[in-house]
């Protein structure tokens, strides 16, 4: 079963791959023609002429759609068998690498931790291929779409299915490279080139340190199943290694290394930049990559790390720093961001800070629990502001709609009701996660724990009023572009079932799972899929009645200052802003972090291309290089063919010099002895 | 002042130098190249003789017969090749002809 639940996305991306390849291939029969048809593809051509759609556009739809949605009944079974009947399963698959020491096989764990992430990865992206039939009703490139989400999916079960950290990094580098093909799947606009090489590069950086880790664990403990780490790991407390020449713990610096690749992954603080830019992507890939699945597989890889984390506290102090960090940063720029979908972008890069304060805590079922809500609802939020964008004619500019609740109501409930549940209102499925991690902050005994709890409870208020900004700003108030508004319409039904399907899981996801992820279910459900800190659900149960509220009553705060400022006297914002131009611009320029690796990575890289290129290539290899060579010879040649005049003279005088030369050198050289 | 063999020897050296410097200093016409080779060979002659007589050895006066004969040769072969060149170019001063080169 679990082999179908892997490979069947795979199945549909290669057919739905085919069918790309022969559409490609009738268009352009000759190969590498390539036609320019002089109009961009995407936001803002919606009434550019549309090429026709490739042949066999509605076949593919079906094909990944169908067999997503097997997947995902498959993996719903497989949950249930083994968060509650406990049919933890080990299947292996083929045997990949087997290099001396080094033996790697493919191979399936599914254990609750797995479990789970199959249930988010194939549910959300069942109703995104869904949400897509509709939403990309105008792309004439639909098979390839398909095919790229298809392939995302499957790379992103491999990574969740992994049983060592070989496999895991495989899948890891898949969802990465489907990122990078859906990021830029508008290839001819430049800026999504642009975001999706960003993406692409920044996420190496996290990667590299990845790697690293992995070779580590390797040289550790000589191996990179799971199993066998988790039981060597408590033997190498206290050991040291060599790093550049300092001698560090070794666990310390294995975890921080490991964490390095999730804080590329997940776009944490300092490699965050990728994210927002993703944004130029379809909106579907950004709903399914972009908030609900892959940048949670950092969130993911620390879970499933947990024996090893538990055992390095230095690690989990800094997770909890950039988690805490990110949550607090993410947030304050997202109060001043006018794009629709780079809102919610950044509010996915403050909730992943929230899931990695959880993780610094040790409470990592709690963190799970959040991914788990937040898939739904961030999910929903995405899919939602597509609705909007795409009711809106491909308008993402917040500050040009207004009033869109009676045009689209449907969609608007959507809205609400995710945004309720991101902001933790009471009940919603947001709520019991997002409580459970700020509780598990203020219990924890992380050297950092104060501080991810601040920064967790302050980012609490930022949200609910970002998240309500955008909501006040989207639906109510007046329209502020009557053109569009007019032409605003109700999405069609394959809009709207996803969009269903997501608000009731988002209103329902928490409860249910609450004694599972974050109360005294946890030593059942998890058994040895995660290892905790031993006390962390303990205390969390005995936390001061003031503190269990905070959250809400942060929440509340936001709620209110956002309708103050939006609904009731929306003079004031404006007002703040010109009273605090420099700290809007700090924000609304985010922390100015584009613009300083522009300045520390970005110019000195660029420069030291140019040098290479203009002094390395151009001046010392084609100096004196293969080519310098040929060109000397010119040099030496071009001298030689003047002296040859062509005078008669001048031949019988170089011949006399010659003459008289060699009788000299016979008479008194040679001959003088 | 009984004439040696260096007397001969030195009208040899003299004609050499002076066939030499009719080519190097020439700027005027092939021909003149042709009458200093014609020098350089009567120089090499005389000595062949002089020293055929200072050695008594007929083998050099044998010799010098031979070069008179090719330089005759030579001589001949050259001039046709000047009017030749003539009849095609139109010149036959020095510096005119400096087609030979790279």
């Amino acid at each position: 079963m679990i082999q179908a639940i892997v490979f069947l996305p795979l199945l549909g991306a290669i057919l739905a791959g085919l069918i790309a390849l022969a559409g490609a291939h009738a268009r352009n029969p000759s190969g590498d023609t390539v036609e320019h048809h002089g109009e961009v593809h995407g936001p803002g051509d919606h009434h550019a002429p549309a090429e026709p759609p490739a042949a066999g556009t509605a076949a593919a739809e079906f094909i990944t759609t169908a067999l997503l949605f097997v997947s995902a009944a498959l993996s719903w079974i497989t949950f249930v068998n083994v968060g509650f009947f406990k049919q933890d399963m080990l299947v292996q698959v083929l045997p990949w690498i087997t290099s001396g020491d080094l033996q790697i096989a493919w191979s399936f764990r599914v254990d609750t931790l797995t479990a789970v992430m199959l249930v988010v990865v194939t549910s959300v992206s069942s109703l995104v291929h869904l949400y897509s039939v509709g939403y990309m009703d105008e792309d004439p490139h639909r098979p390839r779409f398909f095919a790229y989400l298809s392939l995302f999916t499957f790379a992103m079960l491999m990574l969740v299915t992994s049983d060592n950290l070989v496999q895991l990094f495989f899948g890891w580098e898949g969802v990465g490279l489907a990122s990078y093909l859906l990021i830029g799947f508008w290839y001819q606009k430049p800026s999504a080139n642009a975001a999706a090489i960003k993406a692409f590069v920044v996420n190496r950086v996290g990667d590299f340190g990845f790697s690293l880790g992995i070779f580590a664990v390797f040289m550790l403990i000589g191996s990179t199943d799971f199993d066998t780490i988790f039981s060597a790991a408590p033997g190498l407390t206290g050991k040291t290694i060599d790093f550049f020449g300092w001698h560090v713990d070794a666990l310390t610096l294995t975890c921080l290394l490991l964490f390095m690749g999730a804080m590329g992954k997940s776009a944490q603080f300092l490699l965050h930049t990728w994210l927002p830019d993703a944004m130029e992507g379809p909106t579907p890939v950004s709903a399914l990559i972009h908030a609900a699945t892959m940048v949670t597989a950092g969130v993911f890889m620390v879970a499933r790390l947990s024996p090893l984390f538990e055992l390095a506290p230095n690690a989990q102090a800094f997770v909890m720093l950039i988690g805490g960090t990110t949550a607090f940063f993410a947030a304050t720029v997202g109060l001043v961001q006018n794009d629709i979908k780079r809102i919610v972008a950044y509010s996915t890069c403050s909730q992943l800070g929230y899931m990695f304060v959880a993780m610094g805590a040790g409470a990592y079922s709690v963190g799970m629990f959040h991914l788990f809500t937040h898939a739904f609802f961030k999910a929903l939020l995405f899919l939602g502001s597509g609705s909007v964008i795409y009711a809106m004619h491909h308008e993402q500019d917040i500050r040009n709609m207004g009033g869109l609740k009676d045009k689209i109501p449907f969609t608007y409930f959507a809205m609400v009701i995710g945004t309720l549940a991101l902001t933790g209102f009471p009940l919603t499925a947001g709520y019991f996660s997002k409580d459970a991690i700020i509780e598990s902050a203020f219990v924890s005994h992380n050297p950092f724990a104060f501080y991810g709890f601040l920064m967790t409870v302050v980012a609490a208020c930022l949200t609910s009023f970002y998240s309500w900004r955008l909501i006040f700003k989207t639906f109510h108030g007046k329209p502020h572009d009557r053109h569009h508004y007019d032409a605003a319409h109700e999405p069609p039904l394959w809009l709207l079932i996803p969009l269903g399907v997501l608000a009731a899981g988002s209103l329902l996801a928490g409860y249910p799972f609450k004694e599972l992820f974050a109360g005294h279910g946890i030593e059942e459900f998890f058994r040895a899929s995660l290892k905790m800190h031993p006390n962390i659900i303990e205390e969390m149960h005995h936390i001061p009645a003031t503190i269990a509220y905070l959250p809400t009553l942060m929440m509340v705060i936001g709620l209110f200052v956002a309708w103050m400022f939006y609904i009731r006297r929306p003079y004031l914002p404006v007002e703040l802003a010109t009273q605090h131009q420099a700290l809007y611009r700090f924000l609304l320029n985010k922390w100015y972090f584009d613009e300083l690796y522009d300045i520390i990575f970005v110019r000195p890289a660029k420069w030291l291309g140019r040098f290479l290129w203009k002094k390395g290539d151009g001046f010392v290899i084609d100096g004196f290089g293969p080519n310098g060579v040929a060109a000397r010879v010119l040099d030496v040649t071009r001298g030689v063919v003047r002296v040859q005049t062509g005078y008669l003279y001048h031949y019988a005088f170089v011949m006399l010099i010659g003459a008289a030369g060699l009788i000299t050198w016979f008479m008194f050289g040679l001959g003088g002895q | 002042m009984t004439i040696g063999l260096g007397h001969y020897l030195a009208v040899g050296a003299i004609l050499f130098t002076l066939g030499i410097l009719g080519i190097f200093l020439n700027r005027k016409n092939i021909i003149v190249i042709l009458m200093s080779v014609e020098l350089i060979l009567l120089a090499v002659n005389i000595n062949l003789v002089a020293f055929s007589a200072f050695l008594n050895d007929i083998v050099g006066q044998v010799f010098a017969l031979l070069v008179l004969t090719v330089a005759a040769a030579e001589a001949a072969i050259g001039l046709a090749i000047l009017v030749v060149y003539f009849r095609n170019r139109g010149s036959i001063a020095v510096q005119d002809i400096n087609m030979m080169k790279g």
